[in-house]
């Protein structure tokens, strides 16, 4: 156990200084840590529950949106702020702009979380890839439809509010970086405490088999949206964080991106290895890294890029680093050897 | 309420006929849908940007001075084999796999053939002019483009003729006989990995022949494919698989809905109330289904 206290105090040491270290990738480094918190709530679903998501992409347009209109609304008149040119007539004060987005970051995390309890209901039930197909359906559905609203800017997108200006050029990538790695630590830790209760066992439980566990008393369907909302909760929350980090929501190319934020996630927890706890988090590290490193070499096409990896990743790796890691050393995940077993196993091959 | 379809009553009829003949091609993709569905238990997301694929082959005959009606004969060739490349690169490593796992894999196929259709033949919304006008109906009130009518009429035929090959021909009863129970049809001298393939390739035929009559009637864009899939999924689940009647119906129907839709939410919504209308007919069905699902299997 001491060893696993010094590795989480390095991290948290690393990810405190790590502004300071590469202040060049403030921003990306805040947009890895929004990326991690997307794996670690998908995985809560797709990795332990079964329920293989394309949907969590709502939360994380509706926590955008939420947060981006609270901030705007709590102090000036929202529609004129989303008609062409008018962020520039009304400008937040440090106080306002800090203020509006605590509040905002409220709103982007509980209102997910209610939207999610009052459909958890009806979307939950489906199964396999009737849900899979049903939560795609949703995800690109509130994309289209809020496409259509006029007051958070339709078509022609939302500007979020500028940062303002406290004194220093470095404040707002800081503000942002330790916002959302703060987010981080917060779900993680999360993630990790109900990952050591029963809560986990209900979880894997129902993905191995629902039914059994339903028939052993388990109120399958309570747990399914408990798991949800918490899932919901994180999302809206990096939703909002990163609509203030990128300045700017589009209906369909930013807050609910189903063709990249919401597929993202699913590529990342299983690329890291879906089912584990650190998975996630290596998966959303490794990917952040390629896609910022190879990206620019494949300018203009890195969504060819995308498709391609999705196929070999799906095929040619489905159970990610954490499940090859597994395969190899099993003894450090906690797996019973037996030697003679292995030696067999060896000259099979 | 200034609905412009309560103050024209005749729009209404406008509507519903248009739909139908719009429905009746969803209904052709729905039925490439299941019939890939049924035999090798895929779900192809890649199912709309097949159809856009197909409609790109129309549309550049037409760029090269040939009628573009003659896509509806070539293009189900090109995407035979289109469709099985695609089986022997991908989807074969897939087919006995974890549903999810399909679905991923043909999802990244599906945003692969976008960019690079994307690339290919740039993000312009283009049509394909097949100059044969219209039809005016009841004094003029109703306008009908024969390029609609004709390819519903086009569709039927294909629908027809696919039928009609699955009955008769030693192919179509392979293909039915894997469906039924591969395991089975394996042992009986049925060759599967061929018969999938074959499925696989019709499929793609199929969207190719959808394609090129959408790229005539309507508009052809890169990124248009999803909600193709969508539709024809829905189509499928409503109909159940293997109950074809029931896909042409449902087909019409959705086509209906949709250009209702489009008269009283108004276009920007149209796309959105085909996506939401999958949602609703899911939960729906889960509630049906939940009734049932009293004792464990």
């Amino acid at each position: 156990m001491n060893k696993n206290i010094i590795l989480y105090a390095a991290l948290l040491i690393f990810g405190l200084a790590a502004p300071f270290i590469f202040p060049a990738f403030k921003v990306q480094l805040s947009i890895l840590c929004v990326l991690i918190v997307l794996a670690l709530t998908w995985n809560i679903q797709g990795g332990e529950m079964g329920y293989n998501t394309f949907g969590n992409i709502l939360f994380y347009g509706l926590g955008m949106y939420l947060c981006a209109s609270v901030q705007v609304g709590m102090f000036f008149p929202l529609a004129e702020w989303t008609e062409s040119g008018g962020e520039k007539t009304f400008v937040h004060t440090p106080t306002q702009f800090f203020q509006g987005m605590a509040m905002g970051l409220v709103f982007a995390a509980v209102i997910p979380t209610i939207v999610a309890g009052l459909i958890g209901y009806s979307i939950l039930g489906l199964r396999g890839h009737y849900f899979a197909i049903c939560t795609l359906g949703l995800g690109v559905a509130a994309g289209e439809i809020s496409g259509g609203i006029e007051i958070i800017g339709a078509g022609q997108g939302f500007t979020t509010p500028p940062f303002p200006d406290v004194g220093s050029l470095e404040a707002r990538g800081e503000f942002f970086y330790f916002l959302s790695f703060m987010a981080v630590v917060l779900t993680f830790i999360t993630v990790k405490s109900i990952y050591s209760t029963r809560f986990k066992l209900i979880l894997n439980a129902i993905r191995d088999n629902e039914d059994k566990a339903e028939a052993m008393g388990i109120q399958t369907m309570k747990y399914k949206i408990i798991g949800w909302m918490i899932s919901a909760f994180f999302c809206g929350l990096a939703g909002g964080i990163m609509g203030g980090l990128v300045g700017y929501i589009d209906s369909t190319d930013v807050a609910f991106d189903g063709r990249e934020m919401g597929v993202f996630m699913v590529l990342m927890a299983i690329l890291g290895g879906k089912g584990t706890l650190w998975g996630p988090v290596i998966g959303a590290t490794v990917f952040h890294i390629f896609k910022e490193g190879f990206w620019t070499f494949f300018l203009g096409w890195q969504y060819v890029a995308l498709g391609v990896l999705i196929v070999v990743i799906v095929i040619y790796f489905p159970e990610g680093i954490m499940g090859w890691l597994r395969e190899k050393y099993p003894e450090r995940f906690g797996e019973v050897v037996d030697e003679a077993d292995r030696k067999a196993q060896v000259e099979l091959k | 309420m200034d609905f412009l379809i309560f103050q024209v009553p005749m729009l209404t009829l406008q509507a519903t006929l248009d739909g139908i003949l719009l429905g009746i091609l969803f209904a052709l993709i729905a039925y490439g849908m299941a019939l890939q569905w049924g035999v090798m238990n895929i779900i192809n997301i890649a199912q709309g940007d097949l159809v856009i694929l197909g409609g790109y082959i129309a549309y550049f005959m037409y760029l090269w001075g040939i009628h573009p009606a003659w896509g509806v004969i070539v293009s189900p060739f090109i995407m035979y084999f289109v469709g099985v490349g695609i089986y022997k690169l991908v989807i074969n490593k897939v087919v006995d796999r974890d549903l999810f796992i399909s679905i991923l894999a043909t999802f990244g196929i599906s945003i692969l053939f976008m960019q690079l259709m994307n690339f290919a033949f740039g993000a312009d919304v283009v049509l394909a002019n097949s100059g044969y006008g219209t039809t005016m109906l009841f004094d003029n009130s109703v306008t009908l483009p024969n390029s609609k009518i004709f390819s519903a009429f086009i569709s039927i035929v294909f629908a027809i003729g696919l039928v009609v090959y699955m009955k008769k021909s030693k192919l179509g009863r392979a293909i039915r006989a894997t469906a039924q129970n591969a395991r089975a049809a394996k042992i009986l001298g049925v060759d599967t990995e061929k018969v999938y393939a074959a499925t696989f390739g019709i499929n793609a035929a199929l969207c190719g022949v959808a394609g090129a009559l959408i790229s005539i009637t309507f508009t052809i864009h890169p990124y248009m494919g999803l909600p193709y899939t969508i539709r024809s999924f829905m189509i499928v689940i409503v109909a159940g698989l293997g109950n074809l009647p029931g896909v042409a119906m449902s087909g019409m129907g959705l086509g209906v809905f949709e250009e209702f839709a489009d008269y009283i939410l108004g276009t920007e919504f149209r796309i959105g109330s085909v996506f939401l209308l999958l949602v609703l007919i899911l939960v729906y069905r889960r509630f049906k289904l939940s009734r049932k699902r009293e004792y464990l299997k």
